[in-house]
């Protein structure tokens, strides 16, 4: 066991801590999830392409720095310390990036990847629809081939789309064989937001910001890759026609593990908690308050370790597999407890518009997204205790 | 950084996990409680011991792993004791491992200077000879004055405000009392008045210090245990809901039965790498070593109770009885939950370091 940090880890943190002291925006930006906040939310990611800190562990050849999955953490880790903005590109480059990594095809890599980076394309995670929300194999929106046009033409519709309104391009299923059914016939497209064929209403999430979009797919159409650039533009397929599931996968597996909520959230958000706290102390602050305090420190500790002794099996090689699916779980209820301790704390003025109360509302999307916890904690008790599917 | 055992410790962890498997079953178990319908079955009589297990870690060098080499021992750190004491956990064995190998070495390491006598002991305990109790009787501690199989043990130690006492249990005023889990054969030390000079180990600041140190260990190899009896009822609880049929299916089939134990088991998930964080602070000495064994033992008392409650609803009945296994892995669950610091003292402990009220 050896809980410090090298060298040259150590210096990976101070040259992050000193670039992000210097350039995060103060005050804090106000919510990415309205076309305003969006809007400089996106200056500052391009700010942080043009040092390259906007993917800081991806090869340079694409806009990160080759930086290894631990000093990914740190960044993680002095990025939410000083109170980074929310990342609005994070379904793009936690998400969908890992797939292309898996899946692209060299051309996609070099075309889609570097634009992802540096916040050229933008984009949004269209998995659910009206009738597929944990039942992700319930896809309808399909896919019919258009042989004498050489492409696709999609139609159907998905929603809950995450700022879908304020992205040029969408990842999702679609059907490609009509006879199929459930995981199989799915295929993963990529494909933009913009042009004839498609419509994107943004509507508002329970904070009232339009976080949400519907996205309204009719015959838009999808050429087969040439491998050039203005061919991918118009979007195209990760990997096989009809495996798309298999594909998808990887995604979900990577939103519900690490990438998407590294610790360093948490831990920050438990220093402000701490910090509110210690604000009442010799002022009303009760034993019972400071007890719930400590207990949700200590969760978000249990969470920072949990992860460090994942990402050690990670880098020698070990898949987290269903593991994830704990990751899942614990974070997002320890979010929920850490701003339900913090709404505690403020008592009557937790009910204002603030920080907490704002927060507290995004917490509690957390069991539900990316799976929810129900879904999870059975995929725990199958895959990792062992419990009988039926 | 590497937060992971190393191939040594897990090929160590696993011979003694092999080693317990074989020497302290539930028969065993049953063994070690005097009274054998309160056990469920066994002979009855026992004495809160495990002979069997204790002498097979004893010639492995288990109990002096953390002794020096100078006495004998095999100069390890807290880092390799803590996972063997999970496995002890996982066995339920009421030996006293986690007071001998760790505890008493702790308080006995640092009177080498000053006492000739604690190199003796320390060199008794790495030949598996001796064999240790230990009471915080009053200080900055929990107070924690039960000691199991008291009346079996070589020596007591007794660690009282500034001083540390090294004593035979025969000359102890111990008091029989009833534990929920009779293989812990508990007996209560109350605080002693007619301690003499002839039994210090160490006065002042070195005792305070001392003691403070093998508060933190006692309370961290009670974590240890904690976990691996957590991961023991929920295996047996898996096993069982995989086994037992109702409508016709598999109880495990159920989604409150997997829910159950999927959130029993994301708190001992969660809660070992806290345990094992506070080996790694314990062996480097850590300024922030005490509040991490805090850490680690509230979240493996909330675990482990977490862990016993799941397991006896999922089990129903059948494990509403004695002469079922589960009552003996539960019932230490609840008496270690308790020891050394329960929930709320730790948590208190890293409440006061966050909020410095
Ligand atoms: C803030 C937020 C952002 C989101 N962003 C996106 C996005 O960008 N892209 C995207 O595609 N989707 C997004 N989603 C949608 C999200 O993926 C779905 O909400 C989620 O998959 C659940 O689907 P549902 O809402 O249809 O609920 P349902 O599937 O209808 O579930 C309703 C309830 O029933 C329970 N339930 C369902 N099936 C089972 C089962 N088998 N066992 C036990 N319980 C069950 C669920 O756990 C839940 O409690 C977002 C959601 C939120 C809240």
């Amino acid at each position: 066991m050896d809980l410090t940090w090298s060298e040259s880890e150590e210096a990976f943190r101070t040259e992050a801590r000193s670039w992000l002291e210097s350039n995060v925006p103060t005050p804090a930006l106000p919510s990415g999830d309205t076309k305003e906040g969006f809007a400089l939310h996106l200056d500052w990611e391009h700010r942080l392409a043009a040092d390259n800190w906007s993917v800081v562990s991806w090869p340079k050849a694409f806009g990160g720095r080759d930086a290894s999955l631990w000093e990914w953490l740190i960044f993680e880790e002095e990025y939410y310390r000083v109170g980074g903005p929310q990342r609005v590109t994070q379904n793009g480059i936690f998400l969908l990036a890992p797939t292309i990594f898996e899946f692209g095809t060299p051309a996609q890599q070099e075309y889609y990847l570097p634009r992802m980076s540096s916040a050229v394309d933008l984009w949004c995670q269209g998995w659910s629809e009206p009738n597929a929300g944990s039942d992700l194999a319930a896809v309808r929106s399909k896919a019919t081939r258009d042989d004498a046009a050489g492409g696709w033409r999609l139609s159907g519709q998905k929603t809950w789309t995450t700022r879908g309104a304020f992205c040029n391009y969408l990842f999702g299923l679609f059907r490609t064989d009509p006879e199929s059914e459930r995981h199989k016939g799915m295929t993963y497209f990529m494909v933009p937001l913009e042009g004839d064929g498609v419509t994107v209403r943004g509507f508002g999430r329970l904070d009232g910001d339009e976080g949400f979009a519907e996205v309204f797919f009719d015959d838009l159409f999808i050429p087969d890759d040439d491998g050039t650039a203005a061919t991918m533009a118009r979007g195209g397929i990760l990997g096989e026609v009809n495996q798309g599931w298999g594909v998808a996968m990887a995604t979900t597996s990577s939103e519900r593990g690490l990438t998407l909520r590294s610790p360093g959230r948490f831990q920050a958000t438990a220093t402000r908690l701490v910090e509110l706290a210690r604000e009442q102390v010799g002022n009303g602050l009760s034993e019972q308050m400071a007890d719930a305090v400590a207990d949700a420190w200590m969760d978000a500790e249990a969470y920072s370790l949990f992860t460090l002794s994942d990402v050690s099996g990670v880098v020698e090689g070990k898949a987290m597999g269903a593991r994830s699916s704990y990751n899942k779980i614990f974070w997002s209820e320890l979010d929920v407890r850490l701003h339900e301790v913090a709404l505690d704390l403020l008592g009557p003025s937790a009910e204002l518009d603030g920080p907490w109360m704002k927060g507290y509302q995004f917490a509690l999307s957390g069991p539900i997204y990316a799976g929810t916890n129900e879904i999870q904690r059975n995929i725990v008790a199958e895959r990792v205790l062992g419990l009988p599917r039926k | 950084m590497r937060f992971a055992l190393t191939e040594e410790q897990i090929e160590f962890r696993a011979v003694v996990r092999g080693l317990l498997a074989d020497t302290c079953g539930p028969d065993e178990l049953r063994a070690a409680w005097p009274d054998a319908e309160l056990a469920g079955g066994g002979p009855g009589g026992g004495n809160g011991r495990v002979p069997g297990a204790w002498s097979a870690l004893a010639e492995m060098g288990v109990l002096g792993i953390m002794v020096p080499e100078a006495n004998g021992g095999l100069e390890m750190t807290q880092e390799d004791l803590v996972p063997l004491l999970i496995e002890a956990g996982w066995a339920a064995l009421p030996d006293p491992v986690s007071a001998t190998a760790g505890v008493a070495v702790t308080l006995l390491a640092q009177a080498t200077d000053s006492e000739k006598r604690a190199g003796e002991l320390l060199a008794g305990i790495a030949a598996g000879e001796l064999s240790f109790g230990c009471a915080f009787l009053a200080g900055r501690v929990a107070t924690s004055n039960f000691v199991p199989a008291a009346t079996s043990l070589d020596q007591i130690l007794l660690c009282v405000n500034d001083q540390v006492h090294v004593v035979g249990p025969a000359s102890l005023p111990l008091e029989r009392v009833q534990s929920v889990d009779g293989a812990r054969d508990l007996f209560r030390i109350d605080l002693v008045d007619q301690l003499d000079n002839s039994t210090v180990l160490l006065t002042g600041e070195a005792a305070e210090s001392a003691t403070r140190s093998a508060f933190d260990f006692a309370a961290l190899g009670a974590a240890a245990e904690l976990i691996g009896l957590s991961r023991r009822m929920l295996e047996m609880t898996v096993l069982y809901a995989t086994e037992r049929k109702q409508f016709g299916v598999q109880i495990g089939s159920f989604q409150a039965v997997k829910h159950h134990l999927t959130n029993a088991s994301l708190a001992v998930e969660f809660a070992e790498p806290l345990v094992l964080r506070a080996a790694n602070s314990l062996a480097l000495g850590n300024p922030q070593a005490s509040v991490h064994v805090s850490m680690a033992k509230a979240k493996a008392s909330a675990a482990a109770k977490a862990a016993a409650a799941a397991s006896l609803q999922v089990h129903g009945a059948i494990g509403y009885t004695v002469e079922y296994d589960l009552h003996l892995y539960m019932k230490r669950s609840w008496a270690l939950a308790g020891e050394f610091g329960d929930v709320e003292f730790h948590r208190r402990r890293v409440s006061d370091e966050l909020l410095a009220i």
